[in-house]
């Protein structure tokens, strides 16, 4: 485990690292009218541990890691995490998004050290905090470039190091790869075990690619249609120093076919009502 | 490089339709190119030039101030409580399309004949662009920026000043160029209507006693100033981004 990027040992040590208890979330509930987005859902994360969360769009999962980073409070149930509950956004909770979220006005060095330098940490070890991270995300030769240089997956990349400086235990991670193509994909996934395994840290990933779940995970949520609930929670079974080329594995092909049995008939119901 | 050459080509293509248009209009009660920069050097030698000049950078620079300020304020307070700011924009988009000059008597009523009116005239004129596009800017703004900002435990204050201000800075700087400008239109437009001193009521004057030379040389300078105001705002613009 490398120091650099090692997470902090937890202030207080939980069984579950992090736990949603009966979380429902209502958007809009005083109109009346209300949208349900998820739940009630119980989740228990172990420290650790790779899980990922699939489910047809629409079906609450970014609402669920809004619960879990402190970003929104379920309308009911309880957010826990490391045995405390959720009120705002948790130290120890790094997220990246979806969308792109690396700043346009910073080069690549000053958007990694972006959140470090506002912490109160001492500019030494933001400078190899940030050194670290970016070598570790291949973004040596682009430190000084900025974002609008750089392609989309480059960009997605900037974004996991600013987290990775931060040091989380838990990160969450929401459709990170969604825009890429296929192939980057499968280079992220790649970085990402490798982050994984290195930083020691739980990992939440959110994702709408079967094959991205199958292959990077320990464990697989499947979630149904809105309200989205977990109808099953699949164990891979992969060692922990796994990376893409498991995608030959013959077990690689069942547990996708697997996911798309549970989620065929929750897909067909978001199709029908949209 | 670029952003001198633009300006450059619009004076030059302004002394050429110049001097085409003197050549044209028979009478030639329109003073040539030469005649214009001749007369300009007297100007820059007369001290009562200096005078007036200074009467109306005074209350430019005063309008530019408030403006800006203003503008940039209001921007971000009807930005940010979004409701306000969808109510408050058809309405200061009408405002901006009113022709202000109408409204002129009104501002005179309030603030008298001295500077105070220009200066309410030119704020008149620079406040609205710069209200909406800092408004804009932030209805605009992704979302994700200030999640980012959130869950990399940043408070308030840093987000506004570290985040939100230079993620609007683009639109604003832009809606600034318009603001100066417009402001200096506007203490123009007051300074022709109703004053004893000021360049615009130098020209009015001049105007009177069929000087064209001084009518000329003053428009031409004050066209460059606008130019170079627009200019610098331009270079700081694009001096921010890589
Ligand atoms: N702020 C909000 N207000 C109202 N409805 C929302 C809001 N955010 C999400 N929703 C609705 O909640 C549902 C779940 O959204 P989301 O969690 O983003 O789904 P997913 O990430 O699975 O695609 C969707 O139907 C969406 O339209
Ligand atoms: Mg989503």
């Amino acid at each position: 485990m490398s120091p650099a990027l090692a997470s902090v040992a937890a202030p207080v040590p939980a069984e579950h690292h992090a736990r949603l208890t009966g979380v429902t979330r209502v958007f809009g509930a005083r109109k009346g009218t209300g949208v349900h987005a998820l739940g009630p859902v119980d989740l228990d994360l172990n420290r650790g541990e790779f899980f990922s969360v699939v489910g047809p769009s629409g079906c609450g999962k970014s609402t669920l890691l809004d619960v879990l980073a402190g970003l929104s409070s379920p309308t009911a149930g309880t957010a826990e995490f490391e045995g405390k509950p959720i009120n705002g956004v948790p130290a120890g909770v790094g997220v990246v998004f979806q969308e792109d979220a690396s700043f346009p006005w910073l080069s690549v060095e000053d958007n990694v050290a972006f959140g470090l330098r506002r912490s109160g940490v001492d500019a030494a070890e933001v400078a190899r905090r940030v050194d670290y991270a970016i070598g570790f995300m291949g973004l040596k030769d682009f430190s000084k470039a900025y974002p609008a240089q750089l392609s989309g997956g480059m960009r997605q990349r900037v974004c996991i190091a600013r987290t990775l400086v931060m040091q989380p235990r838990l990160i969450l991670l929401d459709e990170p790869f969604g825009a890429l193509d296929q192939q980057t994909r499968l280079l992220m996934g790649d970085e990402l075990l490798r982050l994984w395994r290195e930083t020691g840290a739980t990992v939440l990933l959110i994702t709408h690619a079967l094959d991205e779940a199958a292959m990077l995970s320990d464990r697989v949520g499947v979630m149904s249609a809105r309200p989205g609930l977990f109808i099953d929670v699949l164990e891979t079974g992969w060692p922990r120093d796994r990376d893409s080329r498991i995608v030959s594995h013959p077990r690689f092909g069942e547990l996708t076919a697997h996911l798309w049995d549970k989620l065929r008939a929750e897909s067909l119901k978001h199709l029908r009502g949209s | 490089m670029r952003h001198i050459l633009g300006p450059l080509l619009v004076i030059l293509a302004g002394f050429l339709g110049w001097e085409v248009l003197h050549f044209v209009v028979a009478n030639s009660s329109l003073p040539s190119p030469f005649e214009t920069i001749v007369q300009m050097g007297v100007l820059l030698r007369d001290p009562d030039f200096w005078k007036q000049a200074s009467q109306t950078g005074y209350a430019f620079g005063i309008a530019v101030v408030l403006s800006t300020l203003g503008g940039i304020a209001l921007g971000i307070l009807l930005g940010m409580g979004r409701l306000a700011g969808q109510v408050a924009e058809p309405i200061l988009v009408n405002l901006y399309s009113l022709p202000k000059v109408t409204l002129y008597p009104v501002v005179l009523l309030i603030f008298g004949l001295g500077i105070s009116a220009r200066i309410a005239f030119g704020i008149m004129h620079g406040l609205i662009p710069l209200t909406l596009f800092t408004m804009n800017a932030i209805l605009q703004l992704k979302p994700v920026y200030r999640r980012s900002a959130a869950v990399m435990g940043l408070t308030s204050w840093q987000t506004a000043f570290t985040v939100i201000l230079p993620a609007i800075l683009p639109q604003v700087i832009t809606g600034a160029r318009l603001g100066v400008s417009l402001c200096l239109l506007g203490v123009l437009i007051g300074e022709m209507f109703a004053a004893r001193n000021g360049l615009g009521y130098m020209v009015t004057h001049a105007m009177e006693r069929g000087d064209m030379p001084t009518v000329l040389a003053v428009a031409v300078m004050i066209a460059a100033v606008a130019l170079a105001a627009n200019g610098l705002l331009l270079a700081l613009d694009r001096s921010r981004q890589p």
